[in-house]
């Protein structure tokens, strides 16, 4: 049924553009874009919500990694309105900086953490956490 | 149509997510943290650069502003790790094994 009613949407979707389905394209890219736009938000919120340091990075790296090639791939299929060289070379591109960045910002975030610890930075433990919530008791 | 539309709106809803990370910028209690907002700020300031290129209509060059900028970005985040880096002396390191295993026996 599901998948009756989607072959039927492609089709009046490639109908409607003249039969050649950029929109189709163009749809798929739309939901990657706002796919990536939800996990930058999960890494914005953990990078102010979360205690310390390492949790932080934890929230930016993954967040941001994924958000950024999502949102770059989507902006590849949107951007792709015909199949002249052009517009090949300018996919390849877009997926060349996807490559670059899904090989680099997970080795900033490895080198920052790794200088962290060894600058003695400490990760946040169960005591710390028993510690704060016995002075916001005593506070209240 | 479509591409102008997605472009506008994915242009502002970056910038307003951008905020809590600038925040974070401004607090964070460590310098580490600080270098890690700058970096996720530029990384999707790469991203808003392709975004920029789709509105101008020119993103074949954009794209490589983009590609630019990720490098530069890359290279600042190793640099500043590096420099942040505290590298203790050979001597440093023997005194911390002796204190080491002094502790243990």
């Amino acid at each position: 049924m599901s998948l009756d009613s989607f072959s039927f949407f492609a089709l009046a979707v490639a109908t409607e553009d003249g039969g050649d389905g950029f929109l189709l394209l163009q749809i798929i890219g739309v939901i990657c874009g706002i796919l990536g736009l939800i996990f930058f938000l999960g890494s914005a919120v953990g990078m102010v919500r979360f205690p310390d340091f390492y949790t932080r990075m934890h929230a930016a790296g993954k967040g941001d990694t994924l958000s950024t090639m999502l949102m770059l791939g989507g902006f590849g299929l949107v951007t792709m309105d015909d199949l002249s060289v052009g517009s090949w070379l300018l996919l390849i591109k877009i997926l060349g900086v996807v490559l670059f960045i899904y090989l680099t910002t997970p080795t900033s975030s490895h080198a920052l953490m790794r200088a962290a610890f060894e600058d003695d930075e400490m990760p946040m433990t169960e005591d710390d956490l028993k510690k704060s919530k016995k002075r916001g008791k005593k506070k209240r | 149509m479509i591409a102008e539309w997605f472009a506008i709106v994915m242009g502002t809803s970056l910038f307003v997510l951008m905020v809590p990370v600038i925040y974070r910028i401004c607090i964070g209690p460590t310098g580490f943290d600080r270098i890690l907002g700058v970096n996720v700020i530029g990384t999707k300031t790469a991203v808003l650069l392709v975004i920029i290129g789709t509105l101008y209509g020119r993103v074949e060059m954009f794209v490589d502003f983009a590609l630019t900028y990720a490098l530069l970005n890359f290279v600042a985040a190793i640099i500043v790790s590096r420099y942040l880096n505290r590298t203790i002396s050979l001597k440093e390191m023997e005194a911390r094994e002796k204190s080491k295993e002094g502790s243990k026996t």
